[in-house]
């Protein structure tokens, strides 16, 4: 075993490395083939059918089926991939952004038009404890 | 010969394409956004490049997860802007300069940079937007574009020094180019960004200025940015700003800075623009 890299401290954060990659491969490419007219329909007319296609676990099939996007991150998707279901649905970058962190559109857009989310108190999971 | 007289730097934030496609450049969000980019549209009409070089990422557009190139050239003749989802944007083919780029690929391979020829590839607004800011809307980009992909959607990336080195390959093999070609070369994506999970949202300018102060005057510095410090400090996609180095890689270590920009927000990102010159007083010597 080797040590847990160190980015893993950084809070809030899924980094698509190998590790995610390997389990996420089937959540990707289910993403990936949304880019297709004809596939978005055959998903949108049987979504838990289409799924099948792609070999993933039940519980990635449930975060899709649910649109839990931080739980789709989670069992390995990037969000390059998760933002093409996200344009399925018709939800923007930014407003998917929200969704992931919790607040609605209106709060996400202010906080982006102030400056954004700061980096002071967001570096280290050790900040975010008993939040 | 073929020589790289300067890099423009900037931000390929999508909503930005999406701006300027439907018409909202001039409203209040976004104005001053275009407004930063009014220098970049003048300077590069004086400086006429005879082939722009992009350094850009694609977003899982053309490359998905069955193959992932960490450095990929595009040879062909043209290059088809992408369906991403909303419809390909409503901008000019890609034209391609091909003799350029086989030998850039060739110089490359044998310089020790094993790079990946591609040569059926849809571009997305990673190239696309760029080329918006730089030349504005058109119905024809008025020189060929040689797209460089480079992977920062699996990580690791690529490190900042080996992007650096690399821009210093293709500067190599520019001028081993027999052609009297002038180049420009685009270093493109960041600055600081998160899209993802529950720390989207995320930018940290004083991060963003310091990288833009070392692009300036002191880039072997920037090369030591670890990937964990990116990550960590201008979020996980603002990691993209490795791509910058390339460019910066391919110009002289002393510049002259043309134009130097810099707004929060585009969307979810932090917008970056820089321009920077092969000092003259040095190339004259």
């Amino acid at each position: 075993m080797t040590a847990e890299p160190d980015y893993k401290d950084i809070p809030g954060t899924y980094v698509f490395d190998a590790e995610q990659s390997r389990k996420g491969y089937g959540l990707n490419q289910f993403c990936m083939s949304l880019r297709g007219a004809a596939n978005r329909d055959a998903f949108r007319a049987d979504e838990a059918g289409y799924l099948k296609r792609f070999g993933m676990t039940p519980e990635q099939e449930q975060s899709i089926l649910t649109r839990d996007w931080n739980r789709m991150l989670e069992l390995g998707g990037n969000i390059y991939f998760t933002a093409k279901l996200a344009a399925t649905d018709g939800i923007t970058f930014q407003d998917l952004a929200a969704k992931m962190t919790g607040v609605d559109r209106d709060t996400y857009r202010a906080m982006m038009l102030a400056g954004g989310r700061p980096i002071e108190g967001n570096r280290s999971k050790k900040e975010w404890e008993g939040r | 010969m073929a020589e790289i007289v300067a890099a423009a730097f900037t931000s390929h934030v999508p909503a930005i394409g999406v701006a300027l496609d439907t018409g909202h450049d001039r409203d209040d969000y976004w104005r001053p956004v275009f407004a930063g980019y009014e220098k970049a549209k003048e300077w590069i009409g004086q400086v006429k490049p005879d082939v722009v070089i992009c350094v850009y990422n694609d977003h899982a557009t053309a490359f998905d997860l069955s193959l992932i190139p960490t450095f990929a050239l595009g040879c062909a003749a043209e290059f088809q802007p992408a369906d991403e989802g909303w419809g390909a944007r409503p901008v000019p083919v890609v034209k391609g300069h091909p003799e350029l780029a086989w030998h850039i690929a060739q110089s490359l391979v044998l310089d020790e940079f094993d790079i990946t020829i591609v040569n059926d590839m849809e571009v997305d607004h990673g190239l696309t937007v760029p080329l918006s800011l730089m030349f504005g809307k058109t119905d024809a980009w008025p020189c060929p574009v040689i797209p460089l992909a480079v992977n920062v959607v699996q990580f690791p990336p690529p490190t900042g020094n080996r992007c650096f080195n690399l821009g210093k390959a293709i500067r190599r093999a520019v001028e081993s180019f027999p052609a009297d070609l002038k180049v420009v070369i685009l270093g493109t994506g960041g600055m600081s960004h998160q899209l993802q999970a529950q720390r989207a949202g995320l930018i940290n300018a004083d991060f963003d200025n310091r990288f833009l102060d070392l692009l300036e005057t002191d880039p072997v510095a920037a090369t030591r940015i670890t990937h964990t410090e990116f990550l960590r400090e201008s979020g996980s996609e603002g990691i993209e700003l490795v791509m910058w180095l390339v460019a910066r890689g391919a110009l002289d270590d002393t510049v002259e800075t043309v134009h130097r920009f810099y707004h929060v927000p585009a969307s979810n990102t932090a917008v970056g623009h820089l321009i920077l010159e092969n000092a003259r007083a040095t190339a004259a010597e």
